[in-house]
């Protein structure tokens, strides 16, 4: 065994300060930072700082890597063990565990090929348990009042799903559960999101949107966690995820699949505000032409009757009766003439006679009534002389004195 | 018959304003009610139309905000 020397005058390192050398020296290389790295990850773990802790390795080596929480957050895709990826970031030394290790800021998947190898096989799976069956589909209220959206609250899907709901139905009320809809954490923030929305909420639909992205920003959409969430929901889920042409698995497990979020806002307002205009225009077209309906009905009714009364009134009556009158008295006077004719002839004829009968008519004649003591005297017997007499002729009377008798 | 007699047409939400005028109108359209009735109802019949575009002309979206358990009013525009 060597023996030390007693007066070696080369420098002592602490711990402390080698470690720190090394950090120094590793930091100082260029070519160290803004590094990407490829491998395969195992090892992950993510305790509950939010930070994420992994190992990338090959087939060769191994790699200590760690993710802080921020960075962590905008991951595009959920990481887990055995993904292959490529990693950016910069080699330093964490001085307490006296490792290098890579501070990894983005993490891409290694070719979009596997990501979409990785959505066939669960669609397949998901497929295969009749999670996206059309009977499983319930149909969406055509008139709901209570609206729930889960999103992001800060995105422009949200303002898209606002918007829309104002201009086409501003009488329903939103009720929004706040969600991130991106990154490592946001499947599990998606899930419970939703659940806590319908149970405190109880919306009658509920939108799930997000903007465009990339197939990674989406990915959160392609959980299996939320694509089971979405299948459980006790009320109808319509997605609207990134644009037109892109498909998550969510799309495929929802009620109805809109296009974008503007669409889905569409499709939970089937009837809207002006529908329910038009429909009060024509309640109240109803109304008056009903009422105008039973008003004429009621004025014809009224005019049959008042035709009727007119048939049955006294007044009529009145005016038969004095017709009748006119014509009785018209009758009666026509008889009463004739009968006035009649008599006057007769008196005529009566008077014709009477006149023939009359005595002045003998004396006329030259005859003369002769009277003693108002008696008329008719024989020789009933005179003597100097009696006095009366005699009548036509136009007079004068006396008389016997002065012989025969 | 209407189910709302009984309350002030202003009061009334757009659901019970819009329940009562179909019933309203179901009822016109039966047409057996005398005459003094059917002008009553057709009177309330057109409050109640009034008051419906009323209530649509001037609704305003109404956005809540899931906190926890709570809702909270959503301010926009943040």
């Amino acid at each position: 065994m060597e023996q030390m020397t007693l007066f070696d005058a080369s420098p002592r390192w602490t711990v402390t300060t080698l470690t720190r050398h090394l950090r120094q020296l590793l930091e100082a290389d260029a070519s160290l930072q803004g590094v990407w790295v490829q491998g395969e990850i195992s090892n992950l773990a993510r305790p509950a700082s939010g930070h994420l802790y992994f190992t990338l390795k090959d087939s060769g080596a191994s790699l200590k890597c760690v993710m802080w929480r921020n960075e962590a957050a905008r991951l595009r895709i959920p990481l887990k063990d055995g993904l292959a990826v490529e990693a950016h970031g910069s080699i330093s030394l964490y001085e307490a565990g006296g490792q290098y290790q890579l501070y990894a800021d983005t993490i891409h998947p290694l070719g979009e090929g596997a990501l979409y190898q990785e959505f066939l096989r669960l669609k397949a799976v998901l497929e295969a348990e009749g999670l996206f069956d059309a009977v499983r589909k319930r149909p969406i209220p055509v008139s709901p009042r209570r609206i729930g959206v889960v999103t992001s609250p800060t995105g422009a899907a949200l303002r898209d799903v606002l918007n829309t709901l104002r201009r086409r139905l501003p009488v329903v009320e939103v009720v929004i559960a706040p969600t991130p809809v991106q990154g490592d954490e946001a499947p599990q923030a998606i899930v419970a999101a939703l659940r806590n929305l319908i149970r405190v909420a109880a919306p009658e639909v509920i939108l799930l949107v997000r903007g465009g992205g990339s197939i990674e920003d989406l990915w959160a959409f392609n959980d299996e966690r939320v694509v089971r969430a979405v299948v459980e929901a006790a009320v109808p889920v319509i997605t609207g995820v990134g644009h037109e042409t892109d498909f998550t698995l969510v799309d495929f497990a929802a009620d109805m699949r809109a296009p974008t979020p503007t669409a889905a806002a569409e499709l939970a307002t089937q009837v809207t505000v002006q529908d329910l205009k038009a429909n009060l225009d024509e309640i109240g077209r109803i109304l008056v032409s009903e009422t105008a309906t039973l008003l004429q009905r009621c004025h014809e009714a009224a005019a049959w009757l008042d035709n009727r009364l007119r048939q049955a009134s006294p007044v009529r009556r009145l005016q038969n009766e004095r017709q009748r009158l006119d014509e009785m008295s018209r009758r009666w006077n026509a008889a009463q003439t004739h009968r006035l004719e009649i008599a006057a002839e007769k008196f005529r004829g009566m008077e014709n006679r009477l006149q023939a009968l009359s005595p002045l008519a003998v004396l006329k004649r030259g005859y003369a009534v002769i009277t003693k003591n108002e008696t008329v005297v008719t024989s020789v017997s009933q005179v003597r002389l100097e009696d006095a007499l009366r005699v009548r002729v036509q136009d007079g009377e004068f006396n008389a004195r016997v002065t012989g008798k025969g | 018959m209407p189910k709302t007699v009984n309350k002030p047409i202003e009061q009334l939400t757009y659901e019970e304003a819009y329940g009562d005028l179909e019933r309203i109108v179901a009822a016109l359209e039966e047409g057996d009610q005398p005459l003094e009735e059917a002008l009553a109802l057709f009177e309330r019949g057109q409050l109640l139309t009034k008051h419906c575009a009323d209530l649509l002309a001037k609704a305003e979206l109404k956005v809540q905000e899931l906190s926890g358990e709570t809702l909270e009013p959503y301010e926009e525009g943040e």
